[in-house]
C-alpha cells in the first residue's frame, strides 16, 4: 500500500490538494518534506473526494512546490505525548517542546479532539472556589468544574484579573488533592505571554503549568490545534491522575478569528459577521471539555479569556461562548476609567453554577439571599443614576439618595480591590451586608425575615 | 431483494457522498464504514447519494462500505422509554455508559430501549375480539405514575386468533396474533418503530380548551400556555431560557414530559437527571423522573444527531399521546437545530436565503410546531402534544430568523428580557413584548375552573403594567414626585405587581410552584389593594400616606408568608387593607 506521494495537484494558502490518492483517512495526519530541506511539517486532512485530498498544512506552506515535496499519511489523527513529565513544560500549538527541553517520551497518546463526555458520566459541579475577590465570590461564585469566561476589551486588565484568580484561587481544598494550571495562549502578544510566564514564576507555581503557545505571529493553523492540545492535558492530568486543573485560554477572540480565516480560505459560506456557520459547534466541542466526572477525582475548571471587538456584547464570539458557558464575567470600560480594579460589571456577569454551590454546607446561608439582594439594589442604582443625570441630585427622593450612596461604595468598597489584596469569603459577606445596612429595610425585598433577622444592620 | 452497497467516495465532516447507490432511497438510514457509524440518505443524484452521518467521521476511508437498511429513520417504542436519557436517535446513554464508561466512544450501533428487560403485562382482549388502528390490546405499569398502554400500530386491523396469558414478557415476545382482512397474520408484540419523521395519525383534532397549568405566575394568569398548543421562549444569554424550560418541565401538569436538550450544555442535562428523581410531582405524590424522558444532544455532540433530536422527541410524545396522555414536549434550544440545518445545508453547498439558514427553514419550523396538538386518538381517547421551544437568538436580536419565522408558528411567545435578567427578575418574561394567542379560547376555562372574575382582573393588572410604562418615560425625565398621585399610586401597584407577584423565586419551597388558587388570591388581593387605595387617592388624601410601608410589605411578601396548602391566610390581608383604609378615610372624612 502506498502512503507516500510526490505530487500535488495545488497550492492555496495553507491548503494543499493531491491526486490518486487511496486509503487515505478523513481528519488524519500528513508530514511534508520540502526538498530544501525544511523537514517536520504536518498536515490534516480536511476534504476527502474520490481520489483526491484536501491537507491544511500546519505552519507555512511557503516554499512547498508542486514537485519538490513529499506527503506521507500516517494513518493517525494528532496526537501528543501525555505523561506527568508535560508539567512544568512549554510547547507549541501542535504539542511540540518549544523550551529547549527536548520532546516528551511516552507510551500514552491523546487524540486533541477528545470525545464527548456523556452527559450520564458527569458529575455535576458544587464545590465552591475561593478567588478572595468579592466581586467574583459574592456575586459570581466559581463552582469547581465550572467554565467561566471573562469577556474584557482590548486594554482591559484582563491578563491580571486571570493572574489574580490563579495565584489566590485554591482549586484544591481537600488536603493532599494536587493541582496544576494549563495555559493555552492563542495568537496573544509576546509580551501577554511574557506577563503570563512571569506572573507564573513569581508566585512560585511555573513547575505547575503546563504551557501550549501560539503568540500573534505564529500560523494561525496551529492556533486552531493549541487549545484542543491544552485540553488534552487537562482531560489527562485530571482523569487519569485525579488532579484539580485550571485552565486558561486566551484569546478566544484570535482563535475564532483564525477559524474564519480558514473557513474563508475553503470558500464556505459564511453565517454573522463571516464566521462559519459550525462556529457555535467548534466552541462548544472546546468549552465542554470542563466539567467533573462520575468515579473520577480530578477536576478541569475553565477559564477562558476573549477581548469583545469595539467591546460589543452581541458579537458572535461573546456571543456564542455565553451560550455555552456557564456564565461570564464582564469587565467595563467605564468602570475601570473610574480607577476601579477589578473593573467587573456585575450586571450582565453571571455565575450559572453560583446557585448550587454556595449557602448552607457551603459558603454561608445568608450567601445566596444577600447576592440576590445586592444584584437587585445595585441594579436600581443604575436607574436613579439616569435620573440624576437629568433632574440633579438635589432634586432626588431621599430613598434615591440613599440608592446613590450605596452604588458608590460598593464599587468603591467592594468591588476594588488591590492586586495582591486576598479576601476571605466571610470577610466579603460581612462586607456586603455593612453596604446594606446604607439601605431602609423596606427596600430589602429579595431577603427573608430569618436571614434578616441574624445577619442584618448589626 | 440482496443487501444493497455503496461504496463512500466523498468525506466533508459530517457530510459524506457515495456511489452505486442507486438502490438506496431517499431519508433512508444507512451504516458507513467500518465502524458502522448511523447515517441518513439526503440527497440522490444519479447513482451518487449524499448522507449526514450521526457520529463523528474522523478515521473514515474513500472506499469503505455503504450499508442500506432499508427504512427510513425511526424509533423503537415500547415500555423502557420513561425515565431514560437517549441520545438524538434514541441510543440509550446510560447503557452506552455501562458498555463504555465516561466518554462516549466511537460507532456505537444501533441499539435502543432494552429490549430484553422484562416487563409484566396484562392483556386486555380475547380471541375472536376484532381490533383496529391504535386499539389498545394489553397495558404494562411502565413507572409508578405511568401506565404504559400497548396499541396496535397505525395501519394494522383484524381479528384476534390468539393471545398469551398474563405475565412476565420481553419486548420481542409475540402477545397477540392477527388475522387481517386478507387472512394474513399478524403479530403484535411490546414494541413497535416508527419513522421519526413522519407524524403519527390520529382520529381528528380537537379545539384547544384548556391550559397547561405550569404553577408559574406569570404564565398562567397572563400569558397561558394551551395543552395541544404551542409556545416559543426566545431569550439571549443569561436570561434564563433554561431555567424556565426546567420550571416547566417540572411542574406542568402534563402526564409525560419529553425533554429535548438540543446542543445545550453537558452539565444541564446532568442536572435534571440528578434534580428529577428527587423533585416530587404534586399531582402524583411520585419522583418527577417518573414522568420525564430525556433526549440529549449536548452541544459537543455530533452535529447531524442534533438535526435528528427534536424529531425523536416529538415521535415520542406522540406516541404516548396516542395512549391518551397529555404530553409536554421542551426542546431547549430550537435555534440549534436550525443552526444543524445551517450547518449540513452548508456543505451540501446549498443556496442560503437570511444569515446562511437554507431557504427551507420556515417550511422545517411549521411542519415541527404543527406537530403539536389536542387529539382525539385512533382509539377515541383524547390526548395532547403541547410544544415548548426556546429559541436563542444570537446578540438577544429578536429580528434574526429563526425567532422571526418561529413567531409565525406558535401560539404563545413569551420573550426574555435581558434587563429583567440583570436586575435578577425571574422568571425575567417581559409582559410588554410577550403575548398568548390562546387567552380568548381559555377564558371559559379560566371562569369555569379559577374564578368568574379572573380574565377582567388579568385585563386590569395588564393594564396598570403598560400604563406603567408609560409613566415611566416621563419619571425619567422629570421624576416620580412631580406626578399626580393617581398616577403614583399606579407606579406602587405596578411595582408589586412586578415584585410580589411576577417575580418567583424558582429555588424558593414555597415559590417554585404555585397553584392556580393561590395565584388568584395574590391577584385579587393586589387588586383590592389598588381598589381602596384609588378611592382614597380621589378623596384627596395624599400618596404618602396611602403607601404604607407595613402593609405593601406584607402584600409584597404574601408569596413567601401563605403556605400553598393553606391559603386561609389571604382573608387577614384583606381585612387589614380594609381595616388601613377605613381608619385613613375616618381620619380625612
Amino acid at each position: 500500500m502506498r502512503n507516500e506521494y510526490l505530487r500535488l495537484d495545488r497550492i492555496e494558502g495553507p491548503f494543499v490538494v493531491l491526486s490518486e490518492v487511496s486509503d487515505a483517512a478523513y481528519d488524519e495526519i500528513v508530514e511534508l518534506y520540502a526538498d530544501n530541506g525544511q523537514s517536520g511539517r504536518k498536515g490534516r486532512v480536511v476534504l476527502l473526494d474520490e481520489d483526491k485530498a484536501v491537507v491544511q498544512v500546519f505552519g507555512s506552506t511557503t516554499g512547498l512546490s508542486s514537485i519538490n515535496t513529499s506527503v506521507r499519511f500516517t494513518g493517525k489523527p494528532l496526537t501528543i505525548p501525555l505523561s506527568k513529565e508535560i508539567l512544568g513544560r512549554t510547547f507549541n500549538g501542535i504539542g511540540e517542546a518549544i523550551d529547549g527541553g527536548g520532546a516528551v517520551y511516552s507510551p500514552s497518546r491523546g487524540d486533541i479532539n477528545g470525545r464527548p463526555v456523556n452527559p450520564v458520566a458527569r458529575q455535576y459541579p458544587r464545590n465552591f472556589i475561593q478567588t478572595g475577590i468579592s466581586s467574583i465570590d459574592l456575586l459570581l461564585t466559581l463552582i469547581r468544574g465550572q467554565k467561566l469566561p471573562i469577556f474584557s476589551g482590548n486594554g482591559l486588565p484582563h491578563n491580571e484579573l486571570a493572574v489574580q484568580i490563579v495565584r489566590q484561587a485554591r482549586i484544591a481544598s481537600e488536603e493532599g488533592s494536587d493541582f496544576a494550571i494549563v495555559f493555552a495562549a492563542m495568537g496573544v502578544r509576546h509580551d501577554e505571554a511574557d506577563f503570563f510566564i512571569r506572573s507564573f514564576e513569581e508566585s512560585g507555581v511555573l513547575e505547575r503549568v503546563v504551557m501550549y503557545i501560539n503568540l500573534a505571529d505564529d500560523p494561525i493553523v496551529e492556533r486552531i490545534t493549541t487549545p484542543r492540545c491544552a485540553l488534552t492535558a487537562a482531560e489527562y492530568l485530571a482523569f487519569e491522575h485525579g488532579m484539580h486543573i485550571l485552565v486558561i485560554l486566551t484569546d478566544m477572540t484570535s482563535y475564532c478569528e483564525a477559524l474564519r480565516e480558514i473557513s474563508a480560505s475553503r470558500e464556505e459560506v459564511p453565517s454573522r459577521k463571516g464566521y462559519p456557520g459550525y462556529l457555535y459547534s467548534d466552541l462548544a466541542s472546546l468549552y465542554e471539555r470542563a466539567g467533573m466526572m462520575k468515579g473520577r477525582k480530578g477536576s478541569i475548571t475553565q477559564i477562558p479569556i476573549l477581548t469583545m471587538p469595539n467591546d460589543d456584547i452581541t458579537h458572535p464570539v461573546p456571543d456564542l461562548t455565553g451560550y455555552i458557558t456557564e456564565g461570564q464575567i464582564v469587565l467595563s470600560r467605564d468602570i475601570y476609567q473610574n480607577n476601579i480594579y477589578p473593573p467587573v460589571d456585575v450586571l450582565p456577569s453571571l455565575s450559572r453554577l453560583m446557585k448550587d454551590g454556595i449557602g448552607k454546607g457551603y459558603t454561608r446561608e445568608d450567601h445566596p439571599d444577600l447576592a440576590n439582594q445586592i444584584f437587585s439594589t445595585y441594579s436600581r442604582v443604575r436607574e436613579v443614576r439616569d435620573l440624576a443625570q437629568v433632574i440633579g441630585e438635589d432634586s432626588l427622593s431621599d430613598t434615591d439618595a440613599r440608592y446613590l450612596e450605596f452604588g458608590r461604595q460598593f464599587e468603591e468598597r467592594l468591588i476594588k480591590q488591590g492586586f495582591n489584596e486576598n479576601r476571605d469569603i466571610t470577610q466579603t459577606l460581612d462586607l456586603g451586608w455593612h453596604l446594606l445596612s446604607i439601605m431602609p429595610q423596606e427596600e430589602l425585598d429579595r431577603i427573608s425575615p430569618e436571614i434578616y433577622r441574624k445577619y442584618g444592620r448589626k | 431483494m440482496a443487501e444493497n452497497k455503496g461504496i463512500i467516495s466523498m468525506i466533508n465532516g459530517p457530510v459524506i457522498r457515495g456511489r452505486n447507490m442507486r438502490a438506496f432511497r431517499m431519508r433512508e438510514m444507512v451504516m458507513v464504514g467500518k465502524d458502522r457509524l448511523i447515517g441518513e440518505v439526503i440527497s440522490i443524484d444519479g447513482d451518487k447519494a449524499t448522507i449526514q452521518v450521526y457520529e463523528e467521521t474522523e478515521g473514515l476511508k474513500i472506499g469503505e462500505e455503504i450499508i442500506s437498511t432499508g427504512r427510513p429513520l425511526s424509533l423503537r417504542l415500547g415500555p423502557g422509554i420513561i425515565g431514560s436519557i437517549f441520545d438524538g436517535i434514541e441510543r440509550p446513554l446510560d447503557a452506552i455508559n455501562r458498555m463504555s464508561p465516561g466518554y462516549l466512544p466511537k460507532g456505537i450501533g444501533l441499539i435502543s430501549i432494552d429490549e430484553e428487560k422484562e416487563w409484566e403485562v396484562s392483556l386486555l382482549v380475547s380471541t375472536g375480539q376484532k381490533l383496529g388502528p391504535g386499539q389498545v390490546f394489553g397495558q404494562v405499569q411502565e413507572t409508578g405514575s405511568v401506565m404504559h398502554r400497548l396499541m396496535v400500530p397505525p395501519g394494522i386491523s383484524g381479528t384476534v386468533v390468539s393471545v398469551v396469558p398474563d405475565g412476565r414478557y420481553d419486548l420481542n415476545q409475540v402477545l397477540v396474533v392477527l388475522r387481517d382482512d386478507n387472512g394474513r397474520e399478524v403479530p403484535l408484540k411490546m414494541m413497535q418503530e416508527w419513522p421519526v419523521r413522519t407524524p403519527r395519525p390520529v382520529m381528528k383534532r380537537k379545539p384547544i380548551d384548556r391550559p397547561l397549568i405550569t404553577g408559574q405566575r406569570i404564565l398562567d394568569m397572563f400569558f397561558p400556555i394551551a395543552k395541544g398548543g404551542t409556545a416559543a421562549i426566545p431569550g439571549g444569554f443569561g436570561t434564563g431560557k433554561t431555567m424556565t424550560q426546567h420550571q416547566l418541565a417540572k411542574w406542568s401538569d402534563a402526564d409525560i414530559i419529553v425533554y429535548v436538550g438540543c446542543g445545550e450544555r453537558g452539565n444541564e442535562m446532568t442536572e435534571v437527571l440528578e434534580d428529577f428523581p428527587a423533585l416530587i410531582d404534586p399531582r402524583t405524590k411520585r419522583s418527577l423522573m417518573e414522568r420525564t424522558v430525556l433526549i440529549a444532544n449536548t452541544s459537543n455532540m455530533p452535529v447531524a444527531a442534533r438535526e435528528a433530536s427534536i424529531y425523536t422527541g416529538i415521535t415520542l410524545a406522540e406516541y404516548y399521546r396516542d395512549m391518551g396522555y397529555h404530553v409536554a414536549i421542551m426542546a431547549d434550544s430550537t435555534s440549534r437545530w436550525a443552526e444543524a440545518l445551517r450547518e449540513i445545508s452548508g456543505r451540501l453547498e446549498e443556496m442560503p436565503a437570511e444569515e446562511g439558514y437554507p431557504a427551507y427553514l420556515p417550511t422545517r419550523l411549521a411542519e415541527f410546531y404543527e406537530r403539536a396538538g389536542m387529539v382525539e386518538t385512533l382509539n377515541g381517547q383524547e390526548g395532547s402534544v403541547t410544544i415548548i421551544g426556546a429559541v436563542s437568538p444570537p446578540g438577544g436580536d429578536f429580528s434574526e430568523p429563526v425567532t422571526q419565522n418561529t413567531k409565525r408558528f406558535v401560539g404563545a411567545f413569551l420573550a426574555l428580557d435581558r434587563r429583567l435578567a440583570h436586575a435578577r427578575h425571574f422568571p425575567a418574561i417581559n409582559w410588554l413584548s410577550s403575548y398568548s394567542g390562546y387567552m380568548d379560547r381559555l377564558a371559559d376555562w379560566y371562569k369555569e375552573n379559577a374564578a368568574s372574575d379572573v380574565v377582567d382582573l388579568r385585563a386590569q393588572a395588564l393594564r396598570l403594567l403598560h400604563e406603567e410604562t408609560k409613566l415611566l418615560e416621563i419619571v425619567k425625565l422629570v421624576g416620580e414626585d412631580v406626578l399626580p398621585d393617581d398616577q403614583r399610586l399606579i407606579l406602587e401597584i405596578a411595582r408589586l405587581l412586578k415584585n410580589g407577584f411576577m417575580s418567583q423565586n424558582a429555588y424558593h419551597s414555597e415559590d417554585t410552584y404555585v397553584p392556580l388558587s393561590k395565584q388568584y388570591l395574590m391577584l385579587k388581593t393586589i387588586s383590592h389593594l389598588y381598589s381602596r387605595a384609588y378611592k382614597a387617592v380621589r378623596k384627596g388624601i395624599p400618596i404618602s400616606r396611602i403607601r404604607d410601608d407595613k402593609l405593601f410589605d406584607r402584600i409584597l411578601r404574601m408569596k413567601y408568608t401563605i403556605p400553598n396548602d393553606d391559603l386561609s391566610g389571604f382573608d387577614g390581608i384583606n381585612r387589614e387593607i380594609d381595616r388601613f383604609y377605613d381608619e385613613l378615610d375616618a381620619v380625612y372624612a
